[in-house]
């Protein structure tokens, strides 16, 4: 561990807490929960402060402890917990027999964003109720003063319309929306350090952006100290200015946010950073400076960059796009996918009308080839892939797939039968798309007996090549889905989806319910495999990092067309819609001296006026 | 909101004549004489019988008995019984008693079903959830007729805490007893649907934010986990008062209770046509608008849900 006490000094007007001196302090915090009667740890010894106006992030995969040891600040871990050490805030001890009473600290001093603002907010009361509530408790005022204090929060979190905000049930609000009308209920009552667990996860990347912005502005308003819980070390860059790494419930380094990412010390850390996808440093055609792009793309100045600079990487990138065309420009052969003017709708149910989620697409994947479909929630990005596996009719247009045209096959039809064992299909979340009640094995080998390809000896033999090629031990083979962990079983539905030797697989964001590093070892994983056995794929991903690193060409979509497409050279070097910009500003760099400049481009983006 | 609830109450009407239709169909088909049964071992004269017949349309084809039927009832005259009283009487004797009986039956159930349920979920695991867990299941498991003779004897005969018979005079008071062994049995499954409701309510997210907003743990009980909790609830509640009005045949029989499931009872036998539809029409239209209520409070409760 290394010594914190060099933290960067921050401009702060407190007169609240003088800076420097911790609004928290932790000291051999351990945290324990009780399986069987064993004591498992979740949290070993950690020590770490946080000063007033300083944000702290604290990092770390899942199970690492990150989230566990912050909820036991203020008691929220379930009963068969157990919490032992120091926790001070401004002097206050909050554990053990001398702690003060939890419950006037909890949203009073210390308050909680969650990660998930669909469930974080209860259903059944309007947002304003829930912020009322808050403030009531912890004030003695009257409901009309509560109310005029809550209307402020939700305008001070910049809700575009705060009265229709406080009258609106959580529901009624987008996710974003949800999430500002978090941090108002947080932030009500002045406290003097906010947790913020997973605050952007759920979020669209250009919602992550705003939040992001938005953080960033109350921190330095309020003066509130923050500690920031994250796996995001893109948001990490955007915001923190001193980071804590955690693994298996140890801190293995502390240090300035420059410090961890200019010169991580921690093998760890090492390892963290250098698997989080880097947009721009996806494939090996060279690294994208999208910073520089975007400039030229958007004529755009920086205050933070030298012009020269600016101007140099403008050249380098033109060169690159130049000579990436080139090699872009030759033939390919007929289209395994091939939309032309495709609508895609939910048809009606009952009295809900048909949905048209997709609008006028055209695009087309050749043999061999990655296409990248990228887009926000709603965008309609799932809804082509499962058009393309034939589970969504086709409302308008040709749809061609592996050459043969399904726009109007009947579903569940013997054409869409048949033509499903060309096609094969990975998940997105793995727990669910595998069966738990079938070994893995069987789970693999389905498609293949069901297509009568193999039986018998021959089909286990498959199966154990099948397992090879995804990397798993042949002995997982008569192992059941909840023995796995998560990348594993992602890899039996790589496996499960190769297994009758696909023309085209459709790749539904199967590496977002992952931890980075083993997102990191699947996408490696399904490159070779794409390379070796030359599958065309359509890789639908909200990520754009994630698209870089596979992706040949990149299609952008927006609410419900696509807005862009060309390859992944034409879209990073040269985004011509606004909307693919603004995208590409909003992906935070997990680097805080280029994200400082990418930050600048975004304002400057979003200060033109572009939507 | 005004238009569902008319789109609604118009669901009545087919409901209400698919229903009738069956049940009088059902009524026709069944084999015997309703009229020759009506005087047992004696042989009544032949002119006796066809007035009696002609009284109550027998001697018409099935269309025009239920046609007439329709008629009556749009005017309001449901005529008289085979033991000449009039049906509209008795409906109004033994649709309140009844009622009384239901209403009981549906306060215990859910007071003691919901705060056993509440609690036996807030203490999941201790000593109390387990013992609930398994008293409830015994009620379910013990058939109410075994229930019903057991209470009457201790608590009417032995103890003397109640009357063990009602009889003719069904008031709150008399039919406590009945009401307990009526109510006991769905007070189970409410007690075990709000105990799992509220056990997965209690690790929610938004009750984490309750508690991390630094409210009482009663309040993040009553104001967050509870109302939330309630929803399958009150489904369940809803659907069974319709059932409770239907009578109970087995509990009004052991307490002699003179209300609909006796009655009805009575009058399927003896194949009184004109009663047994007059009953079930009336029971039609309490299920319709005792559904209708469920969802205008499930409506209430859960605000995701709105009508149009």
């Amino acid at each position: 561990m290394t010594d914190n006490s060099g933290a960067i000094p921050l401009e702060t007007e407190s007169d609240k807490t003088a800076p420097g001196t911790p609004v928290l302090e932790v000291r051999d915090l351990s945290v324990d929960f009780g399986v069987e009667k064993k004591w498992v740890p979740a949290a070993i010894g950690l020590n770490y402060e946080v000063r007033a106006g300083e944000v702290l992030a604290i990092v770390g995969e899942s199970g690492s402890g990150k989230s566990a040891s912050s909820m036991a600040l203020l008691g929220l871990l379930p009963s068969n917990s157990r919490v032992r050490g120091s926790v001070k805030l401004s002097g206050k001890e909050l554990i053990g027999p001398d702690a003060t009473r939890i419950r006037e600290v909890r949203g009073k001093d210390v308050a909680v964003i969650f990660q998930e603002p669909m469930t974080a907010l209860n259903p059944v009361y309007t947002v304003g109720a829930q912020i009322v509530e808050t403030l009531r408790l912890h004030n003695e005022i009257s409901p009309d003063e509560a109310k005029k204090r809550a209307l402020h929060m939700l305008d001070l979190v910049e809700l575009p319309d705060p009265e229709k905000a406080f009258k609106s049930y959580p529901h009624q609000l987008s996710g974003g929306q949800r999430q500002r009308a978090m941090i108002a209920q947080s932030l009500s009552c002045d406290p003097k350090l906010l947790i913020a667990d997973e605050p952007t996860t759920a979020l669209d990347v250009t919602v992550q952006a705003e939040i992001l912005d938005l953080m960033r502005h109350l921190r330095n308003k309020l003066d509130s100290a923050i500690i920031l819980i994250t796996h995001d070390m893109g948001v990490v860059a955007d915001l923190a200015d001193r980071i804590a790494v955690m693994r298996k419930g140890v801190i293995v380094e502390t240090g300035t946010a420059q410090q961890i990412f200019s010169n991580p010390q921690h093998e760890y850390t090492q390892a963290l950073l250098a698997a989080v996808p880097h947009l721009g440093q996806g494939a090996d055609s060279g690294d994208v400076d999208v910073t520089a792009a975007l400039a030229a793309a958007t004529h755009t100045e920086l205050e933070s960059v030298d012009p020269d600079e600016l101007a140099r990487r403008e050249r380098e990138n033109q060169e690159a796009l130049k000579a990436a065309a080139e090699e872009a420009a030759k033939p390919k052969g007929e289209p395994v996918l091939e939309l032309t003017d495709v609508a895609i709708e939910y048809p009606k149910q009952g009295r809900v009308p048909a949905f048209r989620a997709v609008e006028g697409a055209n695009l087309v994947i050749h043999p061999g080839e990655v296409l990248g479909l990228v887009g926000e929630s709603g965008s309609g990005k799932t809804t082509i892939g499962r058009a393309a596996v034939g589970l969504l009719p086709v409302a308008a247009g040709t749809m061609r797939v592996v050459g043969q045209d399904i726009s109007a096959a009947k579903r569940n039809g013997k054409q869409l039968h048949k033509l499903r064992r060309d096609i094969g299909m990975v998940f997105q979340d793995p727990s669910s798309s595998l069966n738990p009640r079938l070994p893995i094995g069987e789970s693999i080998g389905e498609p293949m007996f069901l297509a009568g390809v193999a039986k018998g000896a021959e089909l286990q033999n498959r199966i154990e090549k099948l397992l090879d090629q995804v990397e798993l031990p042949r002995g997982y083979r008569n192992r059941y889905p909840h023995e796995l962990s998560g990348g594993q079983k992602q890899r039996v539905g790589i496996a499960r989806a190769l297994s009758l030797q696909p023309k085209l697989m459709v790749a539904d964001e199967p590496t977002s319910a992952l931890d980075v590093s083993v997102q990191a070892k699947v996408l490696e994983l399904f490159q070779n495999l794409q390379r070796e056995l030359g599958f065309a794929c359509l890789f639908v991903t909200h990520d754009l990092a994630v698209v870089d690193v596979l992706a040949d060409r990149i299609c952008v979509m927006q609410r419900g067309r696509i807005v862009e497409q060309g390859t992944r050279d034409q879209i990073l070097r040269n985004p011509q819609e606004p909307y693919t910009q603004r995208l590409l500003a909003a992906v935070p760099l997990p680097d805080p001296e280029k994200q400082r400049e990418r930050r600048e481009l975004r304002a400057q983006l979003m200060a033109a006026g572009i939507e | 909101m005004i238009r569902y609830i008319i789109r609604r109450l118009l669901q009545v009407i087919p409901v209400f004549l698919g229903t009738t239709l069956l049940v009088y169909y059902m009524v026709f088909a069944l084999p015997g004489d309703p009229i020759a049964a009506l005087f047992g071992e004696r042989q009544p004269p032949q002119s006796v019988i066809d007035a009696l017949r002609s009284q109550y349309n027998l001697d018409q084809p099935f269309w025009v008995q239920y046609g007439l039927f329709l008629k009556n009832l749009f005017t309001f005259n449901l005529g008289v019984d085979f033991t000449q009283q009039p049906i509209a009487a008795t409906l109004a004797r033994i649709f309140p008693v009844t009622a009384m009986l239901a209403i009981e039956a549906l306060i215990i159930q859910a007071v003691f079903g919901v705060l056993f349920g509440v609690f036996a979920g807030l203490r999941k695991g201790k000593l109390f959830d387990s013992t609930v867990l398994v008293a409830s299941l015994v009620v379910i498991a013990v058939p109410t007729f075994v229930l019903g003779f057991v209470f009457q004897l201790i608590f009417g005969v032995q103890l003397g805490w109640a009357k063990p018979t009602v009889g003719a005079n069904a008031d709150w008071g008399n039919l406590i007893l009945p009401a307990v062994v009526l109510g006991l049995v769905s007070f189970a499954y409410v007690l075990r649907l709000t105990r799992t409701s509220v056990i997965e309510n209690m690790n929610a997210d938004y009750v984490r934010t309750a508690t991390a907003k630094g409210l009482s743990r009663p309040r993040v009980v009553l104001a967050h986990i509870l109302r939330n909790s309630m929803i399958p609830v009150v489904t369940y509640l809803g659907a069974n008062l319709g059932g409770l009005m239907g009578g109970a045949i087995v509990t009004e029989g052991i307490f002699n209770v003179p209300g609909v499931g006796n009655k009805l009872f009575q009058a399927v036998q003896r194949g009184e046509g004109p009663t047994v539809v007059a009953i079930v029409s009336v029971l039609v239209l309490v299920f319709v608008v005792a559904n209708l209520l469920v969802d205008l409070l499930y409506a209430w409760l859960d605000p995701r849900i709105r009508y149009e």
